[in-house]
């Protein structure tokens, strides 16, 4: 090959342009140029400029004006606002439990089955990785009033609820497709947590007279306990993030029944056009996951065991 | 990631003889008929969790006044597969997929060539600040993507990209996870692999190109399929930035599109939504042997 010098020794005293010979700037300039360049123009920008569109009334067109703090403030004392903030939180504090409860208990369910375990893995994932509006969709047909559980029902001389126009039921019927929609991917990741515990410590548990019930609490849930942290830390984010449920399923409704902050945020930016509370929402959207995260990590001592 | 995919396979069959050695004959007849009693409820809990798919997919082949049935019915009076045709003539639903096909695509162009390059320089190159540029990147994954749809819809504004195809694709290709993720399989890569190639006069491009990215394929496909998947199923973004979406909707903006004209053509509606679901399910099935090994490596945007 008729490649210049090799890099590490530069050809003359005279081409001591590198000062330090053994770092590779230029290189590592070009390979990392292009993510710099993205990273910079769509996420820090935008980040910065999301807290300065907060300080302002920004409408979508038309004239600005410096608000300081009053879109946060005003966000602070609108009861339409706190009731979406405890819509969210509601939301969440239903959806967790029942979307690691079902993922977990599907996860080692399979788990016991020799063939078609990685059929039935796949199965459970697919709502997951198909398009989110077109499950709603389906489900939006199968809570009608007139639909399938209603026509399900009669002949047990049951009424089926409004599942979706009645505000004590529309909450509900959005955490159940919601964790039909999503579990799957949870139940992957304890599905791969629990492929990794080594068959020799369930074999050690069983030959000491370990009853399952009590293998699964003393050994197995402890073993899979950082896979649990992290799966309940980002299921905990994702739900405060809901979007399309809302907007299709229920439209927020009845009334704001089931509006969330996402739905919020969009409806302040894009149909109300105040860019800048959108904004604003978007940072109490930020600081509620900031804050979660947070108190997950201070707690994970309490229950999550790392290996030493 | 495929060893660990063929243990996962291999593991129960080894388990289970061994089991019922220890036991006696009767123990193991009972514990056989337990095992495949427990199978049997496990398929059947499946096909009910797969039964609102399935009555979507019946609905989608009866004709309008069939859909509400009392009591249900899985078959109408006839099978229509004229409905599919209606669906996806009735707005350009072809044109919807095409968009998003080739927004997808690009969008998983863009995030594997740019998320290898900088994941090649954070995990063997040496320069000043690597550390904390690399905790840079890192930092970036916290913000919630519904933190910068308002700010980037205005960015847009500002470059004159409302409505436009890069708008679509570019603000979301440069996540920091690509990189994250190659950078983890890239500091796993002996280094006399790379003395090697450098001895023949290889420089870091060569290196890249011949040494560490066929080396990462397993890894670049995991990636290419869930960021193929997160784009063709992302709905926020779409829905804030397309307005002529007879042009430029992709599938979910415009299936949202198809339901507020044709909400009460449940039919329709059910085979456009159905339609909407073959491309990922297909990657996911072609995927399904990495499945679990993948999701544990790479992760996917959560939900």
């Amino acid at each position: 090959m008729l490649s210049p010098a090799p890099r590490r020794r530069p050809p003359g005293p005279g081409a001591g342009a590198r000062p330090r010979r053994r770092t590779d700037s230029v290189a590592a300039a070009a390979f990392t140029s292009p993510a710099v360049l993205g990273l910079t123009a769509f996420t820090l920008f935008p980040l910065v400029m999301s807290v300065v569109v907060s300080l302002w009334h920004w409408p979508a067109f038309g004239e600005r004006e410096f608000a300081g703090l009053a879109n946060y403030t005003d966000l602070l004392t609108s009861r339409h606002f706190g009731r979406v903030l405890l819509n969210t939180i509601v939301y969440t504090v239903l959806y967790i439990p029942l979307n690691i409860g079902v993922s977990l208990g599907l996860a080692l369910w399979i788990s016991t089955m020799g063939r078609g375990k990685q059929t039935l893995r796949v199965l459970f994932f697919l709502p997951v990785v198909t398009p989110i509006v077109a499950q709603v969709l389906v489900w939006r047909l199968i809570y009608q009033p007139n639909g399938v559980i209603a026509g399900l029902l009669a002949p047990l001389g049951i009424d089926a609820p409004n599942f979706l126009g009645d505000s004590s039921w529309a909450m509900a019927s959005m955490v159940v497709m919601s964790v039909w929609q999503g579990f799957g991917y949870n139940m992957l990741i304890f599905s791969a947590a629990l492929d990794q515990i080594p068959s020799s410590v369930h074999d050690a548990a069983s030959v000491d007279g370990v009853s399952p019930f009590q293998r699964l609490r003393a050994v197995t849930l402890p073993m899979i306990s950082p896979m649990m942290f992290f799966a309940t830390t980002m299921t905990l984010i994702t739900s405060f993030q809901v979007f399309a449920q809302p907007y299709l399923l229920t439209g927020g409704g009845p009334g704001n029944a089931t509006e969330t902050l996402v739905l919020f945020l969009y409806r302040e930016g894009f149909s109300a056009f105040s860019l800048g509370s959108a904004a604003a929402v978007g940072w109490f959207l930020f600081a509620l996951i900031l804050l979660v995260t947070i108190v997950q990590f201070l707690g994970q001592k309490r229950w999550v065991h790392y290996d030493s | 990631m495929t060893p660990e995919a063929m243990t996962t396979a291999a593991r129960p069959a080894a388990a289970h003889p061994r089991r019922r050695a220890r036991s006696g004959p009767p123990g193991r007849r009972r514990h056989r008929l337990r095992h495949t009693l427990s199978a049997l409820l496990l398929w059947a809990t499946a096909l009910l969790f797969l039964s609102p798919i399935l009555y979507a997919a019946a609905v989608s082949l009866k004709p309008a006044s069939d859909v509400f049935d009392i009591p249900p019915t899985l078959v109408g009076s006839e099978i229509r597969w004229e409905n599919y045709v209606e669906a996806l003539t009735y707005l350009p639903f072809l044109r919807f997929i095409a968009n998003s096909l080739a927004v997808a695509g690009a969008g998983t162009v863009i995030v594997l060539t740019v998320s290898s390059l900088a994941a090649y320089a954070f995990a063997r190159l040496r320069w000043p600040l690597r550390a904390a540029v690399f905790l840079l990147f890192l930092s970036t994954l916290m913000v919630p993507q519904e933190v910068l749809v308002i700010p980037l819809f205005i960015e847009m504004q500002l470059l004159g990209w409302v409505d436009s195809y890069q708008a679509l694709v570019l603000p979301f290709a440069f996540t920091a996870f690509g990189t994250f993720l190659l950078r983890q399989f890239f500091l796993g890569i002996p280094a006399e692999l790379e003395d090697a190639a450098r001895i023949d006069g290889a420089g870091h491009a060569r290196i890249f190109g011949s040494v560490m990215l066929p080396l990462a394929r397993p890894t670049l496909a995991v990636l290419a399929v869930f960021t193929f998947i997160t784009f063709w199923n992302s709905f926020l973004w779409p829905l804030v930035i397309t307005h002529s979406i007879y042009e430029k909707g992709v599938v979910p903006v415009g299936l949202a599109l198809f339901f507020s004209q044709q909400g009460s053509q449940w039919h329709l509606v059910m085979a456009a939504a159905l339609v909407s679901m073959v491309p990922t399910v297909i990657l996911v099935l072609l995927l399904r042997r990495h499945l679990v090994s993948g999701i544990a490596t790479a992760g996917l945007g959560g939900r």
